[in-house]
């Protein structure tokens, strides 16, 4: 594989946003995951986005840990800077890449292998450290890298495609992520982009984590009849999903439906997607609410997307911190170092 | 009466968790007030209450503070170690005990001095509260030796005022426990004994420090803002220390908010990755931890390595392996720390020996991290970081500025021809980086710890695999250019001895006591790796060198054997890895020991 870069000729009638860009100039290299694979649908519309909001494309610190997801961060935004890090260790990065400039964006991109499994402890403990930060979780329930073994938000019973099921309960990012505390947290589809591009806006803009689990499903290994968090399954069983689009070799299926509705969808493979929309009346600063609603709708097998909880005046990491507010990369001898007769007066303090 | 002044070892036998950290250490700073040269060991359990806990205290004019074997003078207030402590007693010792319960014939030593004093008979009436007589138990017996040793007294009370200054309450009481000692002593016991201190000037104008607070300071005045870390003995006083200097040094004069930022993170993973991210966006960090954590960092450091980014970790060095004995100092993390992650990794070690060096390594580590773009490790330990030291004052030069090395900033990149992360456009292995955010068009590259090629492009070519893998090779040369100079005393013996860190204590006391023996070395102290050109010259010009490390497996010596290339037969290891410091009496008797196996020549043969 090589680096392919993805050919700079702009649409001319592309709309220009307020800062004068078009969606062009926040996009990354030519991906290099499946055709029809779900996170690509996540970069584009993070791609959307960041155009939408108008941030100069340069101004977001991109971090990722290992797996599929994690290479995404190549495929949007090259005018920023990314640091694609090791398995699991995404949060603690991102940390460090905030405490040393609050002012750039930071976008994490984790998997469900990479943030369930091997980096579950930096998952919890970063909402806990409430870092400012878009913290995306691209959730195809396998291990697609090292070739289709489960990974740890599969459900139980769910099968793999040789057709083994997995014996283990699922974990449910969404669920611990409000069990602990986070101050905005969201679930929605890859393939809706009419409802993830809004969360992602919503995200970005978000003082403190903003955790949006986003199933995503593999095309290569996980999207059969089986399993759970495949394109159609997800459609059958969402519960607050507001807008589906699919692509498999160039084939899209919509979804377009009312808040507060079910929808189902015939699927090309026969099987029925069935999507649910969280309405005006779901009340997102009840943290507790939104848990046992999550759980209630997942006893029943459905799979509930939106904006499930915001708290949009929660202190961020560097408020709890209380550190200045010039990034900490900015400051220079005269800020950081406190002179010589300073250090007599703690060498006199040793005597 | 034959009086030996201020020189002679005591030892605090106590239990942990009954308040005696700070009457002993009161006792040491006493000494040290007086201008009296002392180290103190603390030497205490993995636990916070109810194990033995030592405290040794070498009083020493000639200035040799290296541990030393033997105890002259014990105070033994831990019925638990009591058979042992009786027996660590030099002969012609003294004991000192609290006699309110006789003590048992048994252990009874005939060749040493008793001296018992009804601590606990006297305080009774004294003081009504349970708790307060335990704790002025100490203050009783540190008032008794202040007349037994002939302790300035006012020189006490003065540390007692202090020490409580705020809580005056505290004040008088604790006053009054050292005068009952004090009195007691005086009025029935033989003082002074024919061991006394007497006011000296042999401290001069050095200080009484521990090596984790003075790197703490060196890490504020090095310019770091982002501290990650995770609670790890020996390491953690570091980061605290960090963490209060910030607290008083680091605050924004007009709203009193952080120019730091301390994360006590998950574990050390965690720590260390937020030092990865912090120094990836330019911040300096770094992080403070021992050997299990460095194992735990070990994927994180091969990334920073090879995704070239600075991070800067303390390594307090404890004795392992696995918890091995986590109170208890060694130099074991020498291998595991010089070339940890998978792959072909190393990385860049300081050793420190003094707490002035803990502060000036970490001031130097922040800039080599920067200069280097790599992780630099500070090879500290146990015995450095956690007892007070004598030590030269910190210094700053207030016109250093800070190495912040080859970034290039908007105006810059915009005057480069060409910019690629990771061409070699000086020749030095080091490229230019770009921090995020700086440039709306120009610099943005994509870290990652996969293969890539000059322009940060991701790449499986082998070509650009071995070219990026030879320019990491180049960097690591010179890397050893930049290095802290090894410390070098050569008179032309034929012979040498090489050391690091905190063997360097004891090493002039071995020496004198070599040199009473006919046997002169060379010494060398190496402070870095990769090693300098002198450290190889240094072996070259003798015919053996004696490497001394305090770990089991010789650890240096394999480090030089490795990177330089030498015939290990050329190396010959003195070794000490029981958990205590190297004492000048071990390194003696293992040279010793070579130079009779080997029948190699001493001075007066080689000078007839």
């Amino acid at each position: 594989m090589t680096f392919v870069a993805k050919p700079r000729i702009h649409h001319p009638h592309l709309p220009l946003n307020e800062i004068g860009l078009t969606r062009r100039d926040y996009e990354g290299s030519v991906s290099t995951l499946c055709a029809g694979c779900g996170h690509d649908s996540v970069s584009a519309a993070i791609v959307q986005a960041c155009a939408e909001l108008s941030i100069p494309p340069h101004r977001f610190a991109k971090v990722s840990g290992i797996g599929c997801s994690s290479k995404t961060p190549s495929y949007f935004l090259d005018k920023s800077h990314g640091l694609n890090s090791v398995h699991g260790r995404m949060p603690s990065v991102s940390t460090g890449a905030n405490l040393a400039n609050r002012e750039l964006f930071c976008v994490g991109v984790s998997g469900d292998g990479d943030s369930a499994s091997i980096g579950l402890g930096q998952f919890a403990h970063i909402v806990r450290r409430r870092v400012n930060m878009l913290y995306i979780v691209d959730n195809n329930g396998t291990y697609g890298l090292t070739k289709g073994q489960f990974s740890a938000t599969n459900d139980k019973g769910s099968t793999n495609k040789k057709g083994v099921p997995n014996l283990y309960e699922p974990i449910d990012l969404a669920s611990l992520a409000l069990q602990i505390g986070a101050s905005f947290v969201a679930r929605s589809f890859s393939g809706d982009k009419q409802q993830l591009v809004p969360l992602l806006k919503a995200g970005l803009m978000h003082r403190g984590m903003a955790f949006i689990d986003v199933i995503s499903p593999c095309v290569a290994f996980n999207n059969h009849n089986g399993s759970t968090k495949s394109y159609e399954y997800v459609r059958a069983h969402s519960d607050n999903v507001v807008n589906v689009d699919y692509v498999e070799d160039h084939a899209e299926i919509t979804a377009d439906y009312d808040p507060g509705t079910c929808e189902d969808l015939r699927m090309p493979d026969g099987s029925t997607l069935r999507l649910y929309k969280l309405d005006d009346k779901f009340d997102v600063h009840d943290r507790v609410g939104a848990l046992n609603y999550l759980q209630r709708r997942q006893e029943e097998g459905e799979v509930v997307t939106g904006l499930l909880y915001v708290d949009p005046d929660a202190a961020d990491c560097h408020d709890i911190l209380d550190t200045v507010p010039t990034p900490l990369n900015a400051l220079t001898e005269a800020d950081l170092c406190p002179g010589n007769a300073n250090l007599e007066r703690v060498n006199e303090s040793f005597r | 009466m034959t009086v030996a002044y201020n020189d002679f070892v005591i030892r605090f036998a106590n239990v942990n968790g009954s308040g005696s950290a700070s009457a002993n250490s009161m006792f040491a700073k006493a000494l040290f007030r007086m201008g009296i040269p002392v180290a103190t060991r603390n030497i205490f359990p993995s636990n916070i209450q109810s194990l033995p806990t030592w405290f040794d205290v070498r009083v020493n004019e000639a200035g040799y503070l290296g541990r030393r074997e033997g105890v002259d003078i014990m105070v033994a207030m831990n019925a638990q170690t009591y058979v042992d402590d009786v027996a660590s007693l030099k002969p012609g010792g003294y004991l000192f005990y609290d006699n309110s319960k006789p003590l048992a014939a048994h252990l009874q030593r005939s060749d040493v001095h008793e001296i018992g004093m009804p601590i606990s008979t006297l305080l009774l009436p004294e003081f009504s509260d349970l708790k307060q007589r335990g704790l002025f138990k100490n203050i009783v017996y540190l008032g008794a030796l202040a007349a037994l040793l002939n302790i300035e007294f006012d020189v006490i009370t003065g540390l007692v005022a202090k020490q409580y200054k705020g809580k005056e309450d505290l004040i008088q009481p604790n006053i009054h426990a050292l005068e009952i000692g004090r009195q007691y002593a005086l009025d029935y016991l033989d003082s002074p004994l024919p061991i006394q201190v007497r006011r000296s000037d042999a401290v001069g104008d050095r200080i009484l420090i521990d090596g984790n607070t003075a790197a703490g300071l060196g890490a504020i005045y090095g310019g770091a803002t982002v501290c990650a870390w995770y609670p790890i003995t020996p390491s953690t006083s570091m980061a605290e220390a960090f963490e209060k200097y910030a607290n008083q040094m680091r605050l924004d004069g007009a709203t009193g908010q952080r120019k730091f930022a301390v994360v006590q993170a998950e574990d050390e993973l965690s720590a260390i990755g937020i030092v990865i991210g912090a120094g990836w966006n330019g911040a300096r960090s770094f992080t403070a931890t021992s050997g299990p954590g460095v194992s735990l960092m070990s994927e994180f450091l091969g990334l920073a390595y090879f995704a070239e980014i600075p991070a800067v970790l303390f390594d307090v060095q404890r004795a392992g392996p696995s918890t091995g004995m986590p109170t208890r100092t060694q130099q074991s993390d020498l291998l595991s720390a010089a070339y940890a992650s998978h792959g072909d990794t190393k990385h860049v070690l300081l050793f420190p020996a003094t707490p002035k060096e803990c502060f000036d390594f970490a001031a130097d580590a922040l800039d080599l991290a920067d200069r280097l773009q790599t992780p630099v490790i500070v090879m500290s330990d146990l015995e450095l970081g956690m007892n007070d030291s004598l030590s030269e004052p910190l210094t700053w030069d207030d016109e250093r500025q800070y190495d912040r090395g080859k970034v290039l900033s908007a105006e810059q990149l915009e005057e480069v021809e060409e910019f690629g992360r990771y061409l070699d456009v000086d020749g030095d292995g080091i490229g230019y980086r770009t921090l995020p955010g700086t440039h709306p068009e120009l610099g943005a590259f994509f870290t990652r710890g996969t293969s890539r090629d000059e322009y940060a492009a991701y790449t499986e070519s082998p070509e650009a695999y071995e070219r990026n893998m030879q320019r990491l090779e180049t960097k690591w040369r010179t890397a050893a250019t930049m290095m802290p100079k090894a410390e070098v005393l050569g008179v032309g013996h034929k012979t040498g001895i090489l050391y690091y860190g905190t063997s360097a204590l004891p090493m002039q006391e071995a020496l004198d006591l070599l040199q009473e023996d006919g046997i002169g070395l060379d010494r060398i102290r190496v402070r870095g790796f990769p090693f300098g050109r002198e450290v190889y010259d240094f072996i070259e010009r003798h015919d053996l060198v004696f490497v001394v490390d305090q770990n089991r497996d010789a650890q240096m010596r394999t480090l030089l054997v490795i990177e330089g290339d030498i015939n290990p037969a050329k190396l010959l290891s003195v070794r000490y890895y029981a958990g205590l410091s190297i004492s000048a009496e071990t390194i003696h008797a293992q040279v010793r020991e070579h130079f009779e196996a080997l029948k190699l020549p001493r001075l007066t043969e080689v000078q007839s």
